[in-house]
């Protein structure tokens, strides 16, 4: 087939964009998985929709493709240009606008018969090639498309199905679209309804904004629906280490989002292990809808409850036995926003003052491996640490020597293994 | 369903020509120039033929549309459900939002439904009176482009009086907060909104005039100092891609140097180095500066402390 810079399917283009724009590393012959024409369509529609931002660099091996985007120069997310290529065919977009003019803002009803009447007018007068028409057939599955979207409405009129198009909304609000676009979840969307307004100047910008999110829209669609709708889904995902594609079944209870490096999970009731758990949802290939779920509401507080304990979003299954980690650090005069900081990235953590000088932090979590990363930017002003895991502690101590020698200063010979 | 061609730019694109084709005939320039704005680098070579071939048979050759009215077309139910859902984020009462015909939607999303779990607690306050009024009269100031007077709270709690002209605002997720980004004013170009005591449009004279003048639309490429460093990555316990995400925000360029060790250069504005030392440290030994040097000084000072401190006795706990 000839290239088109269209796509049927996200799912490929979803795999390549973020591989360019997270990683960016790879030479052509590194993208294994898909053969040497597929990998150079998918570059090639990728700098048709991102030129701008796209990077090459020459290596032995060969040239590497990268995105480089600083999303904090960026008003708007440029992946959610993926979003606006679905593929369609002549007669889809030819029938759009001649669908949309017949069924005018009037709210005048039309049987399937005065459409057709109409539609056959509209292609005469165009007269450019006199070859296309469309049968009722084809008329009909479009129109019960647009019903499914909630672009059009239909009466019952004794025998005779009527169709309108739906009432206009009034919307008034550029500026909360340019900015929850940004910032809401399944934000593409606000994007899409922005594209309809004539753009006017951008307000906002967006600092600490992870944009990868984007590529995994549809998926957070499919489970916010199940969400509403209490029901259970099945999800594809590949096996971690084998890349087998597996089905789980499993209730869809929070999206679980972090602003710290823009991974979204679900956190879900996984039916086979009897325990809530977390799903990343860039790892989620496809959702399925099942079956009510009776006990949506008491999972979710099940989940209410288990997330004083949680630091991140590692239930450990929800294990009876907590993990205590504790530290305390020292602050000078004039450091009170070191303090300060403690007391807001606390999450479920306890914050307590010693004296003047000194503050320790104690939380008790399912998993006290999430901490260790933030306990590591106290480094200077950590005088204690603790960890009710005597190997998670031992791990934290030789990981800082390691740091040490990495940076010249003499280590005690521990964690020799971590270095670089 | 998200991905569908009702909401790509080829329908966009075709419907700003058939709009302004229903008015007078377009000429092949003006559709050249609307798909150029509204699509894809390659999307002329499909929609011009496309559309003159009457392959899309809209337009009739003398390039009027065949349509009888500009075309538009109702919100999605998708579109209406994400909009429903925004109506109950807090941070909508910031602005003068109009939303009729939504009041039987079913929202796509509650706020219950979303856990952000490490967000920074001392976000603004959006509910309050106060806020609301002042993000509102800075909002107006952008768009009119006039300057503001702001009273403002320092960290020590003493008010300090600006004159500065907005140039726009800026919102951090991870700290849930908004920043107001100026000019003219010499205490600083960052006012947090959150310290604002009380705001009303300034004067548009003299120096403020001179600032209006030079303000650039978003984005904003080059009036913050850009610095970069430079890292070595060495791929354990999953360090690789943990670090690509968290530093994926920032312009950046990676390379594999072999199986298990890469070296990342990221691009940072100066004013967040301290931020950027942290976040370094973070990662422990699996990340190592190695560029600039000034850099590296930042972090081995730090450590340098840490190693002191190991060497006390744990003394000064209780």
């Amino acid at each position: 087939m000839s290239y088109n810079e269209l796509i049927k399917n996200f799912e490929r283009i979803r795999d390549y964009m973020r591989e360019f724009y997270v990683c960016g590393f790879k030479s052509r012959e590194e993208y294994d998985k898909k053969s040497a024409r597929s990998y150079d369509d998918e570059r090639r529609r990728i700098e048709s929709w991102l030129g701008d931002y796209m990077g090459f660099r020459q290596t032995p091996e060969g040239k590497n493709v990268f995105l480089a985007i600083d999303s904090r120069l960026s008003c708007h997310n440029p992946l959610y240009k993926a979003w606006k290529a679905k593929s369609f065919t002549d007669g889809d977009i030819t029938l759009h606008f001649l669908l949309f003019d017949i069924l005018d803002a009037s709210g005048k009803l039309f049987s399937l018969r005065e459409i057709m009447e109409h539609l056959d007018g509209y292609l005469a007068d165009a007269c450019a090639t006199g070859a296309k028409t469309f049968d009722e057939s084809t008329v009909r599955k479009k129109l019960q498309e647009y019903i499914r979207e909630g672009l059009v409405c239909t009466v019952k009129q004794g025998k005779t199905l009527l169709y309108r198009r739906a009432e206009m909304t009034v919307l008034n609000c550029a500026d909360a679209l340019n900015f929850f676009s940004e910032t809401a979840p399944c934000g593409v969307i606000g994007s899409f309804l922005m594209d309809k307004a004539d753009a006017g100047e951008e307000y906002f910008s967006f600092k600490h904004h992870y944009i990868t999110q984007a590529l995994d829209s549809d998926i957070l669609c499919a489970v916010f629906e199940a969400m509403r709708q209490r029901r259970a889904v099945t999800l594809k995902m590949p096996g971690r280490r084998t890349g087998e594609i597996t089905e789980k079944r499993v209730v869809p209870l929070r999206v679980f989002v972090s602003v710290q490096n823009g991974r979204q999970y679900l956190m879900a009731y996984w039916e086979r292990q009897k325990r809530i758990w977390s799903f990343r949802l860039d790892r989620i290939l496809s959702v399925q809808e099942g079956e009510v779920c009776e006990v949506f509401e008491s999972l979710r507080v099940s989940l209410d409850r288990m997330q004083q304990h949680m630091w991140g979003v590692s239930t450990q299954g929800g294990k009876c036995h907590l993990e205590r980690v504790e530290f305390t650090i020292t602050h000078n005069d004039g450091e009170e926003y070191i303090y300060n900081r403690l007391l807001r990235e606390k999450r479920c953590g306890q914050v307590e003052r010693l004296n003047a000088h000194t503050s320790r932090f104690v939380a008790e979590v399912y998993d006290a491996s999430e901490l260790i990363p933030w306990i590591r930017t106290f480094i200077c002003r950590i005088v204690s640490v603790r960890f009710s895991d005597e190997a998670l502690e031992g791990r934290f101590r030789a990981d800082l020597q390691a740091m040490y020698r990495m940076y010249g200063l003499p280590g005690d010979g521990r964690g020799e293994a971590a270095e670089l | 369903m998200i991905f569908s061609e009702l909401y790509g730019v080829y329908y966009n694109a075709v419907a700003k020509i058939l709009k302004a084709a229903t008015q007078r005939p377009v000429t092949r320039q003006q559709m050249q120039d609307i798909v150029k704005e509204q699509a894809f680098s390659e999307s002329l070579l499909a929609i011009e033929p496309a559309l003159l071939t009457g392959r899309w048979p809209l337009l009739r050759p003398n390039g009027t549309a065949i349509l009888q009215h500009a075309p538009d077309m109702p919100l999605t139910m998708l579109e209406k459900r994400w909009l429903k859902a925004i109506l109950l984020d807090a941070r909508v009462r910031l602005f003068d939002c109009g939303m009729e015909g939504l009041e039987e939607v079913v929202p796509l999303f509650l706020p219950e439904d979303v856990t952000i779990f490490d967000q920074y607690a001392d976000g603004d306050p959006y509910e309050d009176e106060a806020y609301i009024r002042h993000f509102r009269i800075i909002l107006n100031a952008l768009k009119e482009r006039h300057p503001l007077a702001i009273d403002v709270k320092n960290r020590k709690g003493t008010c300090t009086h600006m004159n500065v002209m907005p140039e726009y605002l800026e919102y951090s997720e991870k700290d849930d907060k908004f920043r107001l980004i100026t000019s003219g004013c010499h205490y600083g170009r960052v006012v947090n909104l959150a310290r604002i005591q009380f705001v009303k449009p300034g004067k548009l004279e003299g120096k403020m005039a001179e600032w209006a003048k030079k303000l650039a639309p978003c984005p904003k490429e080059g009036r913050e100092k850009k610095k970069s460093l430079v890292f070595e990555l060495y791929d354990g316990r999953n360090a690789l891609e943990r670090a690509l995400l968290h530093f994926a925000h920032f312009e950046k360029e990676a390379e594999k140097v072999d199986e298990k060790h890469y070296r990342v250069r990221v691009n940072y504005n100066k004013e967040d180095e301290t931020e950027m030392v942290i976040r370094v440290l973070s990662f422990g030994p699996f990340l190592r500066v190695v560029e600039p040097e000034g850099f590296v000084e930042l972090v081995r000072g730090r450590l340098a402390s840490q190693y002191i401190l190991d060497g006390q006795p744990d003394s000064r706990q209780e």
